[in-house]
């Protein structure tokens, strides 16, 4: 049975002779950013804790990034969504992906909104 | 469509059924709807932590100094033992992979063989899991509980290290004891006693003068606040309890609500491995017995498989969120 693998990563810039190379590749790139994310956890470099986007530490953003890198490869190279239809596999990521930026836009919001209910109204919770 | 293996007979009549418009399998399909219903579910725990965290900004625990233990090892390791476990699972999903790829190139022994590495890694993973949980119940120093429901922790003044009840409190002889089923009133009991009653706390805090209080709130360095001798006095006379561990009601780290979304998230991820690794062992065997070499094809691999990385990718978005963020 032959079984065509799309056996590039990074848009094309890596390309391994099999699959199970490819498997390989994979495992290093994830190890590689798990190492870096565990690092900057113990570390906790000044310049990225001290400074904040979007009312967030860098540091914190980064770690967001990394982990949507890492799932992506995940998904895309082991549950191999590389190889199957385009139409399955939007179907399978933007509905997760649009739902739960909505769950998290308003949970977030309306959390910072009972923060400063909390913070600045009549109430003390904190004693 | 690539990897698809072809499991029937290909028809070309649209309305007939048989067709496959999205090239995947009956049971490929059923799969993915699966798992992107279970990961909603998932985002709605992280999202409803993230709701908690959000309420409590300035107060949360600090994942690093609650999570600083590694089997067999004395000392203050923070992160290092969730990495490991995260780098088990990622391996695990590696192997997993590679049995897929065996199984499509229809190379029973080699499927035989990383399945079972995979069944070895997510039994590694859940005693980890199950190791961390005991570790974290358990407890590390103890604190004190304000009427608030706030948490008192100690520092010593002069090494900045944290300071265990046991390194201060006071012994006083009593005789209050953990009332038991058959004491006292028929049917009434009461769960263990900590180690030190309140009092020898005090009494021990009182007469101490390096022992200062650390409370729940974040300082502008995102540290715990300090407090100094004279604030810490005034402040103990807020405690009512000695808490030791973690559980759904009560926890020394902090907030309540990190030990409950801590229960609940890592338990429920940790029942998916669980569960994972059970159908993996049913698969393994099959496997073992021929069934998938007769059918012709290794699908139901595949299928485990995407379950087995699905549970992968649920860790990583648990681990960055839980010890990382």
């Amino acid at each position: 049975m032959a079984h065509e693998h799309k056996l590039a990563i990074f848009r094309g810039t890596l390309k391994f002779k099999s699959n199970t190379q490819k498997i390989w590749g994979v495992l290093i790139f994830l190890s590689i950013v798990t190492t870096v994310e565990v690092a900057l956890g113990i570390t906790k470099p000044e310049i990225l804790t001290g400074n904040t986007l979007i009312g967030m530490k860098l540091l914190n953003w980064i770690f967001i990034i990394l982990t949507l890198v890492k799932a992506y490869y995940i998904a895309w190279d082991f549950m191999h969504l590389r190889d199957e239809k385009s139409s399955l596999r939007r179907a399978i990521v933007w509905t997760p992906i649009f739902l739960v930026s909505y769950l998290i836009f308003i949970l977030l919001f309306e959390a910072d909104y009972i923060y400063n209910v909390f913070k600045d109204g009549y109430l003390q919770w904190n004693f | 469509m690539d990897t698809t293996i072809s499991t029937g007979a290909e028809e070309e009549s649209v309305w007939g059924g048989g067709n496959r418009p999205l090239g995947a399998s009956y049971g490929k399909l059923m799969m993915w709807f699966f798992i992107v219903s279970d990961a909603l579910t998932f985002s709605g725990f992280l999202a409803s932590y993230g709701f908690s965290r959000f309420k409590f900004i300035e107060t949360w625990p600090i994942a690093d100094e609650v999570f600083t233990h590694v089997p067999f090892i004395h000392g203050n390791f923070p992160m290092y033992y969730v990495a490991f476990m995260t780098f088990i699972l990622i391996m695990s999903s590696v192997t997993m992979v590679l049995a897929v790829d065996a199984g499509h190139r229809m190379m029973k022994n080699k499927v035989i063989l990383y399945m079972f590495l995979t069944i070895i890694g997510g039994a590694i993973f859940v005693g980890s899991q199950a190791w961390e949980w005991a570790t974290f119940i358990k407890g590390d120093y103890g604190a004190l509980e304000t009427k608030g429901g706030r948490i008192l922790q100690f520092v010593q003044a002069d090494t900045g290290q944290r300071a265990a009840l046991a390194d201060f409190a006071q012994v006083i002889p009593s005789e209050r004891e953990t009332l038991q089923r058959n004491d006292g009133v028929w049917f009434s009991s009461e769960s263990s006693l900590p180690s030190y009653s309140l009092e020898e706390v005090k009494q021990g805090f009182l007469s101490n003068p390096n022992i200062l209080i650390r409370t729940e709130t974040l300082n502008a360095e995102g540290e715990k606040t300090l407090l100094t001798r004279e604030e810490s006095l005034a402040k103990i006379k807020d405690a009512t309890l000695v808490v030791e561990g973690a559980n759904l009601i009560r926890n020394e780290y902090g907030s309540r609500l990190f030990a409950d979304f801590f229960f609940f998230i890592t338990g429920f991820h940790g029942f998916h491995v669980f569960s994972g690794v059970v159908i993996n062992v049913i698969i393994f065997f099959n496997i073992i017995l021929g069934t998938y070499e007769r059918r012709g094809h290794y699908e139901m691999v595949e299928k485990v498989g995407l379950y087995w990385h699905f549970v992968d990718l649920v860790w990583v978005f648990v681990f960055t969120f839980f010890y990382l963020v």
